[in-house]
Order: C-alpha cells, then structure tokens, then sequence
C-alpha cells in the first residue's frame, strides 16, 4: 500500500502540473523534498541521542521496568503478544506516555527504540508484526492530552480563550484512537486467520 | 486553565530528567556512561532513516508543489456544502495525515484569515491536535528498522485519521455550534 502512495503522490503531481501548465514546479519540488528529508534526519539526531541516552538511564536503573509493570494491564490488551517481560514493552509504554503528554520530541526516540525491541521478536526482519502495527496505530492516532503547539498558535493570533479547543480536541483524539485500536484488533484477527488458513 | 497547562507542558520534561537521573544514582548507575552509551545509537538510526524520508517527502512535495490538492478541492466543494461543511476545512484534512508541515502552514493560515475563535479556527486546531502525520510516522518508525512490508500498519493509520476528522467536525459543531 506505501508502493501505491507513494507513486499516486509523484505521478498525480506530474500530470496536474502539466495540466496546470507548470510542469517546472515538479523538479523543484523534488529537490526541495529531499533536502527536506535530510534536514529532517540531522535535527532528529540530537534529539534521539540525547532521549536515547536517558532512556538508557531508565533502563539500567530499573525505572522503566516500574513502569513497564504499573501500566501491564494496558499492555497486555494491546500488546497480547509480546511477553510481559520483554525489554520492548518499556519502551512502548515510555513512548505512549511521552505522546500522551504531549512531548512529541521525545515519544519518537522511544517509539523507534520500542520498534528495534519488537524487531527482536520478529521472524521476519522485513515485515511488520502486529505488534508493530498496534503501536504504530497508537502513534498515528495520538493521544495527546495537552495539544501545546495549537494553544501557542491560538495565543499567538490573539484568541479570547486558546484553551476552549482542549475539550473537543480530547473527544477526537479519543475517538480517533479508539477506533485505531478497534480495527488494528479487527485486522490483527484477520490476519491470524488467513495465516492458520493457509 | 491555560496558567496550569502551560505550567505542566513547561516542568514536564525538567520532571521526567530528574526523574531518570535521581533514580539511577539512588540504584548506583553510572549516570554519565550509560548516557552516553545510549545516545550512540542516535547517529546510526537517524542515518538509517534519510532514504525513506527522503523518498517520501519527494513525493509529498511534488504533489502539493504541482496544484493537485487545490484541483481535489475544487473538486469537492460541491459534495461539502451539501453535508454544510465549510471547504475550507478540506486542504487541512487532506494534508494532515501526509505532511505534518505542510498541516501546520495551513492551520496557520486558517487562524491569520479566519480567527482563531472563528468557526474554522476552532476546526483547524482540534483536527490539528486530534490526529498526527500517518505517512511520516510510518516512514521513519518502519524506515528504522527496515520493514518492507507493513502490513496492515498504514490502512488502519488512515482510517483513524478519517474517524479523528469525522469527530472533529461533529463535536466542534454540537460544542460551538456553525459560524
């Protein structure tokens, strides 16, 4: 499915642009995507080393264990695969946490940190688990319980009451992640099936 | 209210650092070694991810550079005004889950034309608070650690995104009502 995106984004962008008769615009747009890409990698490695490094604290010490045990009923609903023990739930659940709180710069660090764990438990290095996908599911639907950039942007154009938005961001995000959560056990039952079928 | 989350959102990570230090050194760890232990890891896996950002914000800035968000737009308003959704709304939605950017920019723009306490303003933040960039969260989680095959990891993404957009509009709507 990435394969069919990603090429309907590039080939609808060519012929639109030349329909729109500026076919120019899409070498540009090229390049400036990819340096975008790169950018994007450099300033992300300050922040993954520096999380990455903390949470190595957290690991050696045992506090991610703590938490790893203070929040295993969730983790077994939504992780039932993955062995209560496992190094990766930690992580997993550092990174719900952080996103939770709204500390976006630090739940992709755990997020990638989780998913190298959960690797580990793979038998095959190039597809994804479920358990991959029901995470991958938490952080696309995000529960943010603090939405601080949107509050800043509402400060910043003068709204009477930036924070009146919390509410009704709470309820989307609810339900965005409920039903993130009811179709990744649909599918991840579908799945299971086809594979025993077959 | 916006004193005490401004409060939280500032000592949140001061917290969670002094957390992490005083608990290692209270267990004996050497803090400084094991932090600079784990942050080697930062370099490698922020190098394995520039393929695949690369490759997909090439993508994404072609089609957004090229108008056809504009033409898909224009396309329907028609279908928008009948279910008396404002389509200004639309680039915002169709964005969102694609570039976390390009979402940004235009939520931005909505609050500088619009207001932030107008109808769209109130809108643009919830759906820009509710959701998050699908295709970027999927390319730099799966890109580290090489997953070709995603299974049924960016369907699902999708359709939460489409329920997070659908909610939005609902409960902005029943809170604050149209206009």
């Amino acid at each position: 499915m990435v394969n069919y995106i990603w090429l309907g984004l590039i080939l609808i962008g060519i012929v639109v642009a030349g329909i729109n008769g500026k076919i120019e615009v899409v070498s540009a747009a090229a390049f400036e995507g990819a340096k975008t890409g790169v950018t994007v990698c450099f300033g992300l490695i300050s922040i993954l080393a520096f999380w990455l490094g903390m949470m190595k604290i957290a690991e050696d010490s045992g506090l991610l264990k703590k938490l790893q045990r203070l929040l295993s009923p969730i983790a077994r609903f939504l992780f039932p695969d993955v062995p209560r023990d496992h190094p990766a739930m930690g992580y997993i659940l550092s990174n719900m946490s952080a996103n939770m709180l709204g500390l976006g710069n630090a739940a992709t660090p755990m997020g990638i940190k989780a998913m190298q764990e959960l690797q580990k438990l793979s038998p095959d290095p190039r597809t994804a688990t479920p358990a991959m996908c029901t995470l991958l599911a938490l952080n696309t639907s995000s529960i943010t319980l603090i939405p601080t950039t949107i509050i800043a942007i509402r400060l910043n154009y003068e709204s009477t009451n930036a924070v009146e938005i919390v509410g009704t961001t709470l309820f989307a995000t609810f339900v965005s992640t409920g039903v993130a959560i009811l179709f990744d056990k649909y599918y991840r039952y579908r799945t299971r099936r086809t594979r025993t079928k077959g | 209210m916006y004193e005490l989350i401004s409060y939280a959102s500032v000592w949140a990570i001061p917290l969670i650092l002094a957390t992490i230090l005083v608990y290692g050194m209270y267990k004996k760890v050497p803090v400084y070694e094991s932090f600079t232990e784990g942050a080697k890891e930062g370099f490698g896996t922020a190098i394995k991810i520039i393929p695949h950002l690369v490759g997909m914000l090439v993508a994404v800035s072609i089609f957004r550079q090229s108008g056809a968000l504009d033409m898909i737009t224009s396309l329907c308003k028609p279908l928008l005004d009948l279910l008396h959704i404002p389509g200004d709304i639309l680039p915002l939605a169709l964005l969102r889950p694609i570039s976390g950017a390009g979402a940004l920019a235009v939520t931005t723009d909505i609050m500088a034309t619009h207001g932030p306490d107008s109808f769209l303003g109130r809108l643009a933040s919830t759906m820009q608070g509710s959701t998050d960039t699908t295709l970027y969260v999927l390319t730099v989680y799966f890109g580290a650690i090489g997953i070709r095959n995603s299974l049924y990891a960016l369907k699902v993404g999708l359709l939460a995104d489409v329920a997070g957009i659908v909610a939005s509009i609902f409960i902005v709507t029943m809170v604050f009502g149209v206009v």
